[in-house]
């Protein structure tokens, strides 16, 4: 009994810290309506930070005084990415709102290694709370009791911030309705500046509170975002109240899943997310939210199927490319290979982001559960190749199945949030379930059979996938679903109103996609003749929405030329410097403040102004109901 | 006119935000060909009606029958399938497609082909699409971008769209404003013209009073959510209460353009 009772103490206490950072991203979301991504990096640099303020101070109030300056200390960075990067990017749609605060989070995690190494730090033990009390018999740490105590301290004075003082009134008017406030007369800039400083502080208090818990180190910063994640999807984002709620529920199901499930206990935090999400999709003191702002594809001229000269430039460019293996060595081939398979991996993101307007932040779970299912049926039923990589796709299909169902119950930041913690749930299987993935070892020597074997077999047989598949997914786009799935899209409203069931079209793309994405891992699986949780990882996700967002979001093949630029580079740049990280996450703000329509839809917009004074006569032309092709 | 066979029964509706009564104890009839127009000053309740018709909106309580069927409390593209169409009073249409598509897009749907991946949209009912835009006097806006049309066209192309499933009854919210005075006539001559050929039940609201008392067959007047007159348009005009209110709103009859 005693057990159990510390056991739930211990979750009490991992739940302020997830409160404290989750209460942050609500706050800023209530007001800014920007989910912050980089919230996490912030968790983590207020833990560094106050690693290295608490290592210099002395004495007790040293260190609580170190905790509190670092906290302040990222709140000031917070300040400045506010007014240096998210001012420029609020009237974005909200897909490029989330990458680049995504950009931000990676480039943190190399600079985080680059000022203070790679190694784990532990920090010191708070003065005061250095020992522990006995309870029921067992030891709990001092420092939990005070912890626990925090948690609803903090809920306290925040409720006391937004009810007695004039700053907090406003912003809780700006988070019902922002116009509003705006017509009060409100300097709304500040106000933004100043709530997105409070939300990161809360977030890298929570992150400097942990030091005398938990070690610092460079990967607790999507440990964290996806906990936060799942706390404010189950309590509603926006709302304190269930910010807290579901940071106890949350840390209370991790503290007792271990001991029910102890491989895998990341599902029961997944069931019940699962069963709020059906019961009340808004989270349990959420609200519903507004259709998203905007969709990608408001600015462009509608798609059209390729013309009789684009088609045979791309027969030319996949001839020119399967010459390749006459000049290429083999390096050059393996690396050939890997583009095409990326090229898939791009193709099925763009098919459900760009045609269907859902951009997934996981979506490497789908490549990731091909890999491994050709990795099972290869080592584990010992399969023919050309079988397993015919079946291991399905693990893909099914995954998506799955997980598509509950996440195209949402959409827009929700959707993100919802697809980056599935992702992240996938990974922790494999990762977790050592007797049947591998754990962190993966499984080894998945070899292609004679007839793929050699770069230039495996290069052809690649090459061959990718053109099929990206030429499937095209015909797809102009197909009467794509159309029925672009317009869910376009108008939901309009959709449902021309007897459209928007959800199972959705679940259908995502199905579809998923399968797509588990295809690309299937073969990338025998390129690389072995599996890894890495193949699920959070990078891979970001890397395949780069490629999109690179080639153009609102362009048909924009993906295809992303992935090929995207993946030549960074292979580049892996072997040219340590900060690949750093270098990606700096291009991917890049392009999302200064380069939004990418390399595709650059083209597009030049081609279409050098067409100007003759595009009239053709729209003229055109427009004649002749029944033309 | 309870004599009349029904096509649309709707009985006790009420709705709710908050402390707004937004409609309160609306009932009313739409026979099969009848030009049923629902009038009354901003924020009288029109478009909250029209949503809880096809289901947009849940109601809070009473009935909605369609031939004979209770379709209370069904999804609106279930209400579609059954035959009605509506147009919005915001407009709603897919900007990243060209007019023609957008048409298509509803006949798909109409012809249940919405899960067909392989064959092109391109080829699919251009006919019938062009046809439909056809009727609505947009033959020659077919391969325009859907986003750069005017507002006026919009509301056509949302006329086109609303037809295509063959409809039995046709909710039309606001369907001329953004319109040169020419242009509504126009197209409520040519909404009245399919009515009457094809039996199809109109009902629609309009703040343009030389468009509703032309056309229409008979009047509801909504004033805070309630029915405070119906009737025939000469006895609409007559009846002081409307006068009242319409006056009261600052509203002329025959003027009644302030609405933004
Ligand atoms: N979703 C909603 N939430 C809260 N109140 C609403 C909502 N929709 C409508 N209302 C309120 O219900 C009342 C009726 O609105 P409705 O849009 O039906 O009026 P209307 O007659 O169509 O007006 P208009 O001529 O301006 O289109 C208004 O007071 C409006 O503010
Ligand atoms: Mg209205």
């Amino acid at each position: 009994m005693g057990f159990y009772i510390v056991q739930f103490l211990t979750g009490l206490a991992s739940a302020s810290a997830l409160f404290l950072v989750a209460s942050g991203l609500s706050i800023i979301f209530g007001v800014t309506r920007i989910v912050n991504f980089a919230h996490g990096a912030f968790y983590m640099l207020g833990a560094y930070v106050a690693f290295t303020l608490t290592e210099r101070l002395s004495g007790a109030f040293g260190f609580w005084g170190g905790i509190v300056l670092a906290a302040l200390a990222v709140a000031i960075i917070g300040v400045l990415v506010e007014m240096l990067l998210l001012r420029r990017i609020y009237s974005s749609p909200e897909l490029f709102q989330l990458l680049a605060t995504f950009g931000l989070t990676l480039m943190v995690e190399d600079l985080v290694v680059l000022i203070w190494g790679p190694d784990d730090l532990l920090g010191r033990r708070a003065p005061g709370f250095r020992g522990a009390v006995e309870m029921f018999g067992q030891n709990v740490p001092s420092y939990d009791l005070f912890m626990i105590v925090l948690g609803p301290v903090v809920l306290g004075i925040l409720w006391l911030l937004f009810h007695r003082t004039r700053w907090g009134i406003l912003v809780r008017a700006a988070t019902q309705d922002r116009d509003m406030v705006a017509a009060l007369g409100v300097n709304q800039k500040w106000l933004f500046t100043s709530v997105f400083g409070a939300g990161v502080f809360l977030a890298a208090l929570g992150g400097a509170l942990q030091i005398p818990r938990d070690a610092v180190h460079h990967a607790l910063d999507l440990r964290i975002i996806v906990e936060v994640f799942v706390v404010v999807v189950i309590g509603g984002l926006g709302s304190i109240t269930g910010a807290f709620v579901a940071a106890v529920l949350v840390a209370e199901l991790n503290a007792f899943g271990i001991l029910v499930f102890p491989k895998i206990s990341i599902i029961l935090v997944f069931l019940v997310m699962a069963v709020v999400l059906i019961v009340r999709p808004w989270g349990l003191f959420g609200k519903p939210e507004a259709a998203a702002r905007k969709t990608p594809g408001l600015s462009v001229r509608p798609w059209q199927p390729l013309s009789q000269n684009e088609r045979i430039a791309f027969a030319v460019g996949v001839v020119l490319a399967a010459l390749l293996p006459l000049i290429a060595g083999n390096y050059a081939l393996a690396v050939g290979a890997e583009i095409a398979i990326f090229v898939i991996f791009a193709a099925s993101l763009h098919f459900l982001m760009s045609v269907g307007g859902l951009a997934s932040f996981g979506h490497a779970a789908y490549f990731g559960l091909g890999a491994y299912g050709v990795a099972f049926l290869a080592k584990i039923a010992g399969l023919p190749m050309i079988v397993c990589l015919a079946l291991g796709p399905l693990l893909g299909l099914f995954g998506a199945a799955i997980f598509g169902f509950f996440a195209i119950q949402l959409s827009g930041v929700y959707f993100a949030m919802l697809t980056l913690a599935f992702a992240q749930i996938v990974w922790s299987i494999a990762f977790q379930w050592v007797p049947v993935t591998g754990g962190d070892n993966g499984i080894l020597s998945i070899w292609p059979e004679t007839w793929a074997a050699g770069p230039a077999r495996f290069y052809w047989l690649s090459l061959a996938v990718a053109v099929a598949v990206v030429g499937l997914l095209r015909v797809i786009v102009f197909s009467p679903f794509g159309y029925a799935l672009r317009g869910t899209r376009d108008s939901l409203l309009r959709s449902e109103s021309i007897g459209i069931d928007a959800k199972r079209i959705q679940w259908t793309a995502f199905v579809i996609a998923g399968t797509a994405a588990g295809i690309g891992g299937s073969l990338f699986a025998y390129l690389k003749g072995s599996v890894f949780p890495d193949n699920i990882g959070i990078g891979l996700s970001v890397d395949a929405l780069v490629m999109v967002l690179l080639g153009g979001v609102e362009t048909v093949s924009g993906a295809v030329v992303g992935a090929i630029v995207f993946k030549a580079l960074s292979i580049w740049l892996v072997s040219q410097t340590d900060w690949s990280k750093l270098i990606l996450g700096g291009v991917i703000v890049l392009i999302v403040v200064a380069f939004p329509k990418g390399i595709v839809g650059m083209i597009e917009t030049w081609r279409a102004r050098s067409d100007a004074p003759s595009s009239k006569s053709a729209a003229l032309a055109a427009s004649q109901p002749e029944g033309a092709e | 006119m309870s004599e009349a066979p029904r096509l649309l029964f709707v009985e006790g509706l009420n709705k709710s935000y908050g402390g707004v009564h937004a409609v309160r104890n609306v009932s009313f009839s739409v026979a099969p060909g009848e030009i049923l127009a629902l009038i009354g000053p901003n924020g009288a309740g029109k478009t909250t009606c029209f949503n809880m018709l096809n289901g947009q909106t849940p109601a809070d309580s009473g009935r909605v029958v369609l031939r004979g069927q209770d379709i209370s409390g069904k999804q609106p593209r279930e209400v579609w399938r059954l035959g009605v169409g509506r147009t919005f009073q915001i407009t709603a249409t897919y900007s990243s497609m060209t007019v023609r598509e957008n048409v298509q897009v509803a006949l798909i749907s109409f012809q249940s082909k919405l899960f067909s991946m392989l064959n092109a949209t391109q080829r699919f009912a251009n006919d019938e699409a062009d046809r439909l835009l056809g009727l609505v006097g947009m033959e020659g806006y077919a391969a325009r971008p859907c986003g750069e049309l005017a507002y006026g066209d919009l509301k056509r192309l949302e006329l086109a769209i609303a037809l295509a499933n063959d409809p039995k009854l046709l909710l039309m919210d606001e369907p001329t404003a953004g319109m040169a005075p020419r242009e509504r006539v126009e197209l409520m001559r040519l909404t009245a013209q399919i009515a009457r050929e094809k039996e199809i039940g109109v009902l629609f609201t309009e703040h343009d009073m030389d468009v509703v008392f032309e056309h229409a067959d008979r009047i509801i007047v909504l004033n805070r959510g309630a029915i405070i007159s119906e009737g025939s348009p000469d006895q609409v005009r007559n009846d002081p209460q409307v006068k009242a209110v319409y006056l009261g709103d600052g509203l002329v009859f025959g003027h009644a353009e302030a609405h933004a």
